[in-house]
């Protein structure tokens, strides 16, 4: 069934057609619908689940994972400085093992205050040990869920995952959506098996104190477990795809980089907005591409060497700055390339940071700067903060 | 007459990590002997997510769930849901957690469990410290006390705040059943609590847990110290239920130095700081006993 | 020392805890006078340690000390109303 939903409904529905056992959660604006669409289908009986209403992002979290140690599907949603605040919980979720799927819309961080889309607070969340998805548009949203939970509950995986989408871009805003039945999800995902659970009959202890003899095992088999996920993302991405007909790219989402010469690398709804200006430039012979940073953690590290080894140079665009040094994915991207022999040059591009509209011609700014870096072979620099008001901001960037 | 006066299996085995004479530990053991082996415990950062033991070890003979210092409300909610949504409504929910993970970083918590009326059990042992982290000053800390950050220097001396009224906080939410216990009367911890287990809804404990470690007590006279609060005043042994006060010890009141100066957290004190301390506790029985008697009021029925 | 390998996902503790033997700590040993005894079992039910055990309390048992486990607090000596427990000093071995 298609119907025309904002990124928010697409969350509640997703969460409505994965049937999670519990939710808990507290509202945070740009999120909030998401809350209000879950109580309605709570209380008109659409979804059948305990819904516990709590004081906090953080105590979200806590009952999450306190629900999932009884081997029951859990699911929250939050945004920004309410993920901040779950941080502590979000490593215990991991630690524990325990898949627990959020939502979280992007939103920047405060002071000064802003509602709007930032990716900063999902980068936060970085080292986590959670896996990390960006959506590009609300089927994204509402599909990724699904994938998510399959994800996340294989028992070579177990860890937690959480889905970003952009705030008021995605939260806010209408599009269609294609809305699976609720057969064809059961069938793609069955009800939650744990491998080990709180059980009266078998009683054990989970998460107590370690000593230093074993601890580095511990989280050894959590770094495992992240690399297990990249097959499974492709694997449930294939299977998604065949069952439902749609398919996300797997870890990294290319978009036309096949012959590609230079190409813009990045995540969430900007996304879109390159896609749109590709199409114009290829009308025009340029050989531009996008790669979409679809899957931060486990973050992309083969796919950006094998995309890089095809390209002459990769324009970064991120919307978030990781303070001390330069955006985290350029940060990001370095490091994938250092051990390689691939030298290209990388320029990174801070854009849209607290909602500010990063439009078309924005990007036709970006590329004409890439271009000319592909084709001379040499960076003027390697940051760049696209649209920053410094009094004498040229006129592409207006 | 032999018999014994609580129950006779144990659910909490030896080989923990507790020090000698943990009242901590003692108020486990009794606890357990009450909620049996139907329960299921969150425990947060406190003393007692150590004396179970380290991996893969556990004195512990249910499941229980290690959980953040500051969300054992949370996490007891969070376990609730999962066994309702599973429709197991007959499992005791236990939250267990120290007094600095209740009245001070965990309260957020805790009020937001209480009022959003799950059927659970929050139990708090307090030892009027941090003491897992080595004898810090809690909200819990009484006036006068030494703790490692209440030195006795020269320009300040000691803990100058009073205990929090924990009680009154908890019974502000107006949930069915809230009660002091004490380590010095297990069978009046454990007839509190099995009275409990047929009340629905959320259910609070403060028990007394003398620490000898952290009050700088010998570990023999942890029980006598936690009579000794009770029939001195400094903590005394009620209950609430449906808003009705019930005082469930009513001693002779012996003198609060006996008490004092037993525990080297107090030895600094100058009589007339005894005498301030003695009056306060004093105020805090009279105030108490006017609720016990201010709540009998039957035409205020059952308000809680 | 475990290997990755051996270990499960997450630290699950099933091991009882009796396997760690906290008799150790103590260095002083209670020691039930039995002719003193009343059966009261005060030393039993204030053992924080779970180290003493009665087998029988309808047929007078006497409370038995498990010094693997005992710590040697002195709970059960002082709380005895018949000072029918001594504590002695361990021997240094």
């Amino acid at each position: 069934m298609r119907k025309v939903v904002t990124g928010n409904m697409a969350a509640a529905i997703g969460a409505k057609l994965c049937k999670p056992d519990v939710i808990s959660a507290y509202p945070i604006t740009p999120q909030t619908t998401i809350v209000e669409y879950i109580a309605d289908f709570v209380a008109d009986g659409s979804l059948k689940t305990q819904y516990v209403k709590v004081e906090s992002e953080h105590s979200a979290m806590a009952a999450c994972i306190s629900a999932s140690n009884l081997g029951v599907r859990t699911f929250t949603a939050t945004s920004s400085h309410g993920l901040l605040l779950m941080h502590e919980m979000l490593g215990w979720a991991s630690g524990a093992r325990l898949p627990v799927v959020m939502v979280n819309v992007n939103r920047a961080i405060g002071p000064p205050w802003s509602v709007w889309v930032d990716h900063l607070d999902a980068i936060m969340q970085r080292d986590t040990g959670w896996i990390h998805i960006f959506a590009e548009n609300n089927q994204e949203v509402l599909d990724s869920m699904i994938m998510m939970y399959k994800i996340c509950e294989d028992h070579d995986v177990l860890l937690p995952g959480m889905i970003h989408e952009d705030a008021f871009y995605l939260s806010h805003t209408s599009e269609p959506v294609d809305i699976p039945d609720q057969s064809k999800v059961d069938e793609f995902l069955p009800k939650y098996k744990a491998l080990v659970k709180m059980d009266l009959d078998n009683p054990l202890g989970f998460g107590s104190l370690v000593m230093p003899d074993n601890y580095m095992e511990f989280r050894y088999k959590i770094a495992l477990a992240m690399d297990n996920v990249r097959e499974k993302i492709i694997e449930v991405d294939a299977d998604f795809k065949r069952l439902f007909g749609r398919s996300y790219g797997g870890m990294l989402d290319l978009y036309r980089c096949e012959d590609a010469e230079y190409v813009l690398l990045g995540a969430g709804t900007t996304a879109s907005t390159v896609r749109e200006v590709v199409d114009e430039l290829r009308e025009q012979g340029k050989k531009v591409g996008l790669a979409r940073l679809r899957v931060f953690r486990p973050f992309p590290y083969e796919e950006i060497r094998k995309l890089a080894r095809s390209v002459k140079a990769i324009g970064v665009f991120e919307r978030a700055f990781a303070f001390g040094y330069m955006g985290p994915f350029m940060a990001e991207i370095g490091g994938a390339l250092y051990n390689t022999d691939i030298r290209i040059p990388i320029k990174d591009y801070i854009i849209g940071l607290g909602g500010r509209d990063v439009r078309t011609k924005h990007i036709h700014a970006i590329f004409n700067d890439l271009e000319k870096i592909a084709n001379s072979g040499k960076l003027d620099k390697e940051l760049k903060w696209f649209g920053l008001n410094d009094g004498n901001r040229p006129e592409e960037e207006m | 007459m032999a018999k014994l006066t609580i129950p006779k299996e144990e659910i909490m085995s030896p080989g923990h990590m507790g020090c000698q004479g943990c009242g901590a530990t003692m108020a486990m053991r009794y606890a357990l002997k009450a909620l049996g082996k139907k329960t299921m415990i969150s425990v947060p950062a406190c003393c007692w997510a150590i004396i179970p033991g380290a991996w893969p070890n556990t004195c512990m003979q249910i499941p229980m769930q290690y959980t953040a210092f500051e969300v054992t409300g949370a996490s007891i909610s969070g376990i609730r849901a999962a066994l309702d949504s599973q429709g197991m409504q007959d499992v005791n929910v236990v939250g267990w957690a120290g007094d600095g993970g209740t009245v001070d970083i965990g309260i957020q918590a805790l009020s937001g469990m209480i009022e959003r009326g799950h059927n659970v059990i929050y139990i708090c042992y307090d030892n009027e410290a941090y003491m897992n982290t080595g004898i810090q000053r809690s909200g819990s800390t009484p006036y006068g006390a030494w703790t490692t950050t209440t030195p006795v220097g020269t320009t300040e001396y000691w803990e100058e705040g009073q205990k929090k009224n924990l009680m009154e906080i908890v019974v502000a939410h107006r949930l069915p059943y809230a009660a002091t216990a004490s380590v010095a009367y297990p069978e009046d911890f454990i007839k509190k609590l099995n009275k409990c287990l047929e009340i629905p809804g959320p259910k609070f404990f403060q028990v007394y847990a003398p620490c000898p470690t952290g009050w700088k007590s010998s570990p023999e006279l942890s029980m006598d110290l936690a009579r000794k609060a009770v029939t001195t005043r400094a903590f005394p042994i009620y209950e609430v239920e449906h808003g009705k006060y019930k005082i469930n010890r009513k001693p002779e009141k012996t003198p609060l130095s006996e008490y004092l100066m037993l525990q080297g957290r107090f030895k600094h004190l100058p009589e007339k700081e005894v005498e301030f301390l003695d009056a306060h506790y004093e105020k805090e029985w009279k105030a108490l006993l006017k609720l016990e008697e201010m709540t009998q009021d039957e035409s205020l029925g059952n308000f809680m | 020392m475990k290997t990755y390998q051996e270990i499960t996902i997450t630290p699950i503790n099933n091991v009882d805890s009796r396997a760690v033997k906290t008799g150790a700590w103590r260095t002083w040993r209670p020691v039930l006078i039995p002719e003193k005894c009343i059966h009261c079992y005060k030393c039993w039910k204030v053992c924080p340690d779970v180290a003493i055990s009665v087998e029988s309390p309808e047929e007078k048992s006497l409370p038995v000390w498990d010094y693997d486990y005992c710590k040697g607090c002195g709970l059960c000596a002082f709380e005895c109303p018949k000072d029918a427990i001594e504590m002695q000093r361990e021997v240094d071995q």
